[in-house]
C-alpha cells in the first residue's frame, strides 16, 4: 500500500510540473502540424504526375491520412530528452540518489513520462482535434472497432517500446559516459526508417524487409496502418505479438544494462 | 569606421572561429560528417520519390535532375545561413537573458554586425561542399538528358551565385529579427522550431502550392514573408524547368531584389527598435 501511496504521489508531481507550460504546449503542437501541410502538397504534386491512383497500395487521400496518424504515433512513441537525460545523470552523479533511494530508476522515470504523455495529450488533445477535424475529408470513416482497438494497444506498446529502447541507449552511459554520437545516430534511423518520413512500403526490397526486421517500424508506421485498416488479419496479430516482444526485449535489455552498470559505476562530481 | 575596416575585423572574427573549431578537431570531423549523413539520407527520401514519378507535379519540369539542382541550391544556401549567422543568432537570446549584450552595445562598432558575425560555424561548409558537388553532378545529368540542354554560361553563373546570396540575406533578415524579438519576450527558447517550421515551406518548387489551400499560401510566403523566392529563384535559374527566360521567371527575379531590400531594411528596423527597448540583466 505504501508502495502505490509513493508512485501515486510521484505521478501527481510529475503531472503537475509537466501542466506549467501548457501554453507552450498547445502552440508547439500546432505548430508540429506544418510540415505535414508541406508533406501534403508535395505528395498532392507527385500523384498529379502520376496515371495511377494508388502508390505502394496508398491513394493519396489515405497517404495524407497515413501522415495525420504517424504525428498520433509519434506523440506516443517519441521521448524528446530521455536518454540524453539518464546519461547527463550518470555523468553529473546525480543517479546517486536512486542507487540509496528505496526507488528504482526506470520505473521513476517511466512514470515521470506517463505524466509527461498524460499532460501533453490533455493540452494537444485540441490541437490535434482541431487538425483531424480540418482534414476528415482525407479519412474514409472512423476505423473498425478491431482496428481501432488494436491500434491503441499498438500505440500503448509503441509508448512502451520508445520508452525502454531509448532507456538503453541512456544506460549506455554507464560505459561511455557521452552518449550524443549514438543517439544521433538513432535519432537518424528513426527519423527516415520508423515511417514518419514515408510509408515503409514504399520502400524497394531488400531495405523493405531490413527495416522491417528493425523495431523502428513500431514507432510510427505500425500504429498508423493498423489505423488505416491497412494491416489485417493474421499479420495484425503477428504484428502485435512481435512489437510486444520488441518491448519485452528492451525491457529486459534495459534491466540488464541498469545491473551491470550499476556495478561499475564510480561516482562522479559531487 | 570604414568598410575596410569592418572587412578586418570580419577576417578576424572566420579566423578566430576557425581556431576554436580545430582545438576540437574530432569533434568538428563528426559535425562535418554527421550534416553530411543527415543530407545523404534526405537525399535518399527523394530518391525514392523519384521510383514513383518522373517530375514533381504534372507539367512543372521539375524532372529528378532539376529537382536535385533545386536541393543543391537549398543545401548551399542553408549551409550558408548556418555558417554566418545561425550560432550567433541562438547566442543572442541568451546573451540577453545573461545582459552578456551591454559588452557588445559598448564596443566602438555597430552592434547587429558585431551579434551577427562573431562566430563562424566552419564544419556547416561539409554541407556546402556537398551541395556544390550534387549541383555540379545535377546540372551534368541534365546537360546529357535534355535536348537542347539548359545553357549555362558565364550571366548564368553570375545571376545564380547573385541570387543565392539574396536568399541567404532574406533569411537572415528573418533570423536576426525573430531572435531580436527575445529582447521583448526575455526568452526566445524555439527559435530553432520556428526556423525550421518557416524554412520548411521554402524546400521544394513554388508550383506545388496550388489550388485552394495552396495559392494562398503560395501568396503569403512570396509576398508577406519572402521565404519561397529563397531557393526557387536561384533555382529556377540554374535548371531552368520552363521554358528559359519565360516572363514569369524574370519578374520574380526581380521581385526578389525588392524583397531582399525590404527584408534588410525592415530587420534592421526591428533590431534597432528591440536594442531600444532593451533593459540590461546583468549585475
Amino acid at each position: 500500500m505504501a508502495a502505490v501511496q509513493t508512485w501515486w504521489m510521484i505521478l501527481r508531481v510529475s503531472l503537475a510540473e509537466r501542466l506549467v507550460y501548457r501554453g507552450d504546449f498547445a502552440l508547439g503542437t500546432l505548430m508540429r502540424f506544418l510540415p505535414i501541410v508541406t508533406q501534403i502538397f508535395l505528395w498532392t504534386a507527385v500523384f498529379a504526375a502520376r496515371d495511377e491512383q494508388s502508390l505502394a497500395g496508398f491513394t493519396r487521400d489515405e497517404l495524407v491520412a497515413y501522415y495525420l496518424l504517424t504525428m498520433v504515433a509519434r506523440a506516443f512513441s517519441s521521448m524528446p530528452g530521455l536518454a540524453s537525460g539518464i546519461a547527463a545523470q550518470i555523468r553529473s552523479g546525480e543517479i546517486k540518489k536512486f542507487l540509496l533511494q528505496p526507488v528504482d530508476l526506470l520505473g521513476f522515470l517511466l512514470l515521470g513520462r506517463v505524466a509527461h504523455k498524460l499532460a501533453y495529450y490533455i493540452v494537444a488533445i485540441g490541437p490535434f482535434a482541431l487538425v483531424f477535424f480540418l482534414c476528415r475529408g482525407y479519412f474514409t470513416g472512423w476505423p473498425s472497432v478491431t482496428a481501432l482497438s488494436a491500434g491503441i494497444l499498438s500505440l500503448v506498446l509503441a509508448f512502451l517500446l520508445g520508452y525502454f529502447l531509448e532507456a538503453c541507449m541512456g544506460l549506455i552511459g554507464f560505459w561511455w559516459l557521452e552518449v550524443s554520437s549514438i543517439l544521433f545516430v538513432y535519432m537518424l534511423f528513426s527519423f527516415f526508417l520508423s515511417g514518419h518520413m514515408f510509408p515503409i512500403d514504399m520502400l524497394p526490397e531488400p531495405w523493405h524487409t531490413l527495416v522491417s526486421l528493425t523495431p523502428l517500424q513500431f514507432l510510427a508506421f505500425f500504429p498508423a496502418a493498423v489505423l488505416l485498416e491497412k494491416i489485417q488479419g493474421w499479420q495484425l496479430v503477428w504484428g502485435l505479438v512481435a512489437e510486444a516482444g520488441w518491448v519485452l526485449f528492451f525491457l529486459l535489455l534495459s534491466r540488464v544494462l541498469f545491473h551491470f552498470g550499476t556495478q561499475r559505476y564510480s561516482a562522479y562530481g559531487g | 569606421m570604414n568598410p575596410a575596416a569592418y572587412f578586418g575585423i570580419f577576417l578576424t572574427f572566420a579566423r578566430n572561429s576557425l581556431v576554436r573549431n580545430m582545438m576540437f578537431r574530432a569533434n568538428f570531423l563528426i559535425e562535418c560528417a554527421s550534416s553530411v549523413t543527415w543530407t545523404l539520407m534526405n537525399l535518399g527520401f527523394y530518391l525514392l520519390i523519384f521510383q514513383y514519378t518522373t517530375t514533381i507535379g504534372a507539367n512543372t519540369g521539375w524532372g529528378q535532375w532539376e529537382f536535385f539542382a533545386f536541393l543543391a541550391t537549398t543545401m548551399l544556401v542553408n549551409s550558408l545561413v548556418q555558417a554566418f549567422f545561425m550560432p550567433n543568432c541562438e547566442d543572442l537570446s541568451e546573451l540577453i537573458r545573461t545582459g552578456g549584450l551591454d559588452f557588445a552595445l559598448l564596443k566602438p562598432i555597430d552592434t547587429q554586425f558585431l551579434i551577427s558575425l562573431e562566430k563562424i560555424d566552419w564544419s556547416s561548409f561539409a554541407n556546402f561542399v556537398a551541395g556544390l558537388v550534387l549541383l555540379v553532378v545535377s546540372l551534368v545529368q541534365m546537360g546529357l538528358s535534355r535536348s537542347p540542354p539548359p545553357e549555362i554560361g558565364p550571366v548564368t553563373i553570375f545571376l545564380y551565385v547573385f541570387y543565392v546570396l539574396c536568399g541567404v540575406a532574406i533569411l537572415y533578415s528573418l533570423m536576426i529579427a525573430l531572435s531580436a524579438t527575445s529582447i521583448w519576450l526575455g526568452q526566445n527558447r524555439s527559435l530553432y522550431d520556428f526556423w525550421f517550421y518557416i524554412t520548411n515551406f521554402s524546400r521544394y518548387p513554388m508550383e506545388i502550392y496550388d489550388g485552394a489551400w495552396g495559392r494562398p499560401i503560395r501568396f503569403v510566403s512570396t509576398f508577406i514573408i519572402p521565404v519561397l523566392v529563397v531557393v526557387n529563384v536561384p533555382a529556377r535559374i540554374v535548371a531552368q524547368p520552363v521554358t528559359p527566360g519565360s516572363s514569369d521567371t524574370w519578374t520574380l527575379a526581380l521581385f526578389t531584389l525588392v524583397a531582399t531590400a525590404a527584408s534588410l531594411g525592415l530587420s534592421r528596423f526591428v533590431f534597432q527598435a528591440a536594442l531600444r527597448n532593451y533593459r540590461s540583466a546583468s549585475s
